[in-house]
């Protein structure tokens, strides 16, 4: 079984897009929606929910008002602000430490769990999905991804297929980090913009920190083909195959309106492009 | 200045709405991928850097008790039969470690995730002082970055806080404590699904906000419906224009080449003013003062 994520630096890339596309096109995946921060993924492919399992994620600092005496050792000891003055938990700084549990004399803090979103398995018109929803607020989202992950493998195993396509979150921080660990390609996919050159270093810089093989994608990149061949040059020198280039087309966002994939929205120029693009990540895959 | 996904045209916005206004700090927030700077033509100088403390252990005090690891909540330090071992990348540096030790074998050092920076000149011909947080490549500490950054707000400015996309922790961290939001949205399925999200998050922590369309001409109008039932104000529409967006791939900010736009953004400043100032007193009249 092989594992590819689809990423980008920034979000409106085109990232989405190209993966919802992708899923439509591989015949034998599962799909895996690792951004869990604001997936948009199901609007396309709109899941039917088989089974849901609650995510905790870190705990939180609980205070017994009755026993408190408001000594404030609490406050004082909390690394993270996240003790008002008038001794209150603000949940939303609180880390779940359990440092404040641990000082406080009168043993007036407790650590509970707090549900922090939940993760679903799914039917699609492509094939089986793993997906989640992080709760308002929550952080742990690598954690969430990394359960994403699993679901995905053990869906793949169950169904007998042999992709995972994973629909990677914006950034290049934690959850980027577990949606790209162990797979055996991303796909980046940029716009030729001097934030876009700029973003895609970066994200690059995360996937040869963990030593995955990466493939380039520049989505747009007829809005300027000068940042366009820089692009181009960049993976030139750092050894990046460019997967392919995507004009700019109006096909994704009428696609979109329709809820629908561009592949299956028009057999028009842009996608069989797209098309293009999915045989050479196969290519690549294989090989 | 939040939206709920990137790519909606939010740092355009808040780029060039610092440079039409006056008096005005901009913070870039999103310090997993800072890219303001890149429209300012900024040369940036690194003004702190962001330490967490990590523990380091004295191999000659521990007995290998355990007591650390078991309290330990996010499996930052391990302990085996004669061995102990901590993994920086997952300490957050909370200090309960060395608190619970029997043996006093633990200390801290200060381990950097990232730094601070500043233009080192104001923005052209501008009153904008600019400021951005970068997260070092492999740390998850988002939050801990912007919360250092937004020290350097000064109050007797106009601030804006340029967040980073999502509705998660660092969203929160960069939004909280804003007199006001400013939503960007784009009129499309995703864009409308990913404004409701945000709009959850911002009513949440209760700031008054309102809506920018970006690329307003592109989908259809349901956000403006939307918008129109809930009571929120639409603050500004921004219609997709072939020069706004040659001149974004270029890193040019557009209101140094539509001048017309400055006055708008002028005016965006004003209308939140009276909207803030109308809520303000909204709430003494509920208050029955
Ligand atoms: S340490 Fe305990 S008693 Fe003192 S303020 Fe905190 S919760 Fe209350
Ligand atoms: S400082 Fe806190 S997070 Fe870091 S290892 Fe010690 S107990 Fe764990």
């Amino acid at each position: 079984m092989k594992e590819l994520t689809v990423i980008s630096g920034k979000g409106g890339t085109g990232k989405t897009t190209i993966a919802a596309a992708f899923a439509s096109l591989a015949e034998s995946a599962v799909i895996a929606d690792c951004d869990v921060d604001a997936s948009d993924m199901h609007l396309i492919l709109k899941p039917e929910i088989i089974e849901t399992m609650d995510f905790t994620g870190l705990k939180v600092a609980s205070i017994d008002e009755i026993i408190c005496t408001g000594c404030g050792i609490c406050r004082d000891a909390c690394k993270f602000d996240a003790i008002s003055n008038d001794i209150r938990i603000d949940v939303y700084a609180c880390e779940g430490c359990g440092v404040c549990a641990y000082v406080c004399p009168e043993g007036a803090i407790s650590l509970i769990e707090r549900k922090a979103g939940y993760a679903c398995n799914s039917e699609t018109r492509f094939g089986p999905m793993a997906h989640a929803r992080l709760g308002i607020a929550e952080e742990a989202s690598g954690l969430l991804v990394a359960v994403v992950r699993e679901n995905a493998r053990k869906l793949a195993e169950k169904y007998d297929r042999n992709l995972v396509l994973i629909d990677g979150p914006p950034g290049t921080g934690c959850s980027l980090i577990a949606s790209i660990k162990g797979v055996d390609l991303v796909l980046a996919v940029t716009e030729p913009s001097v934030s876009g050159i700029h973003d895609l270093e970066r994200i690059l810089g995360v996937a040869s920190h963990f030593n995955i093989p990466a493939m380039v994608c520049i989505n747009k990149y007829d809005i300027n083909e000068k940042n366009s061949r820089v692009i181009e040059e960049y993976c030139k020198e750092h050894g990046i195959e460019l997967a392919g280039k995507l004009p700019y087309d109006d096909t994704p966002t009428k696609a979109m309106m329709q809820e629908m994939t561009v592949i299956e929205y028009s057999d028009g120029e842009f996608s069989k492009m797209v098309k293009g693009l999915w045989e050479n990540i196969k290519k690549k895959l294989d090989g | 200045m939040a939206s709920g996904k990137g790519g909606t045209g939010k740092t355009t916005v808040a780029v060039n709405f610092a440079l039409s206004i006056e008096d005005v700090q901009l913070f870039d927030c999103d310090v997993e991928e800072p890219d303001c700077h890149l429209f300012l033509g900024l040369d940036l100088e690194k003004i702190e850097d962001v330490n967490i403390l990590v523990p380091i252990v004295d191999r000659t005090k521990c007995d290998f008790c355990g007591k650390c690891s078991g309290f330990c909540q996010f499996n930052a330090i391990a302990v085996l039969p004669e061995d102990i071992l901590v993994f920086p990348a997952l300490c957050h540096g909370c200090g309960g470690c060395a608190l619970v030790c029997p043996k006093a074998a633990i200390v801290y050092k200060n381990r950097s995730i990232g730094i601070i920076e500043k233009a080192k000149e104001k923005a052209k011909g501008e009153n904008l002082e600019f400021y951005s947080g970068a997260l070092n490549i492999g740390e998850a500490l988002v939050s801990a970055v912007i919360k250092v950054l937004k020290k350097y707000a000064d109050e007797s400015k106009t601030v804006i806080f340029d967040a980073p996309p999502g509705t998660t922790c660092p969203v929160i961290t960069s939004v909280r404590g804003s007199d006001y939001c400013i939503l960007v949205a784009e009129p499309t399925l995703f864009g409308f699904h990913d404004l409701l999200l945000t709009i959850d998050v911002i009513k949440k922590l209760g700031i008054p906000f309102g809506i920018i369309i970006n690329r307003s001409d592109i989908g259809d109008d349901r956000v403006e419906k939307y918008c129109e039932t809930e009571g929120i104000p639409v603050l500004m529409k921004i219609r997709h224009d072939r020069e706004i967006a040659r001149l974004y791939s270029e890193g040019i900010p557009f209101v140094s080449r539509m001048p017309e736009w400055r006055e708008k953004f002028v005016q965006l400043l004003d209308k939140i003013r009276v909207q803030l100032a109308s809520e303000e007193a909204g709430n003494l009249k509920e208050a029955g003062t």
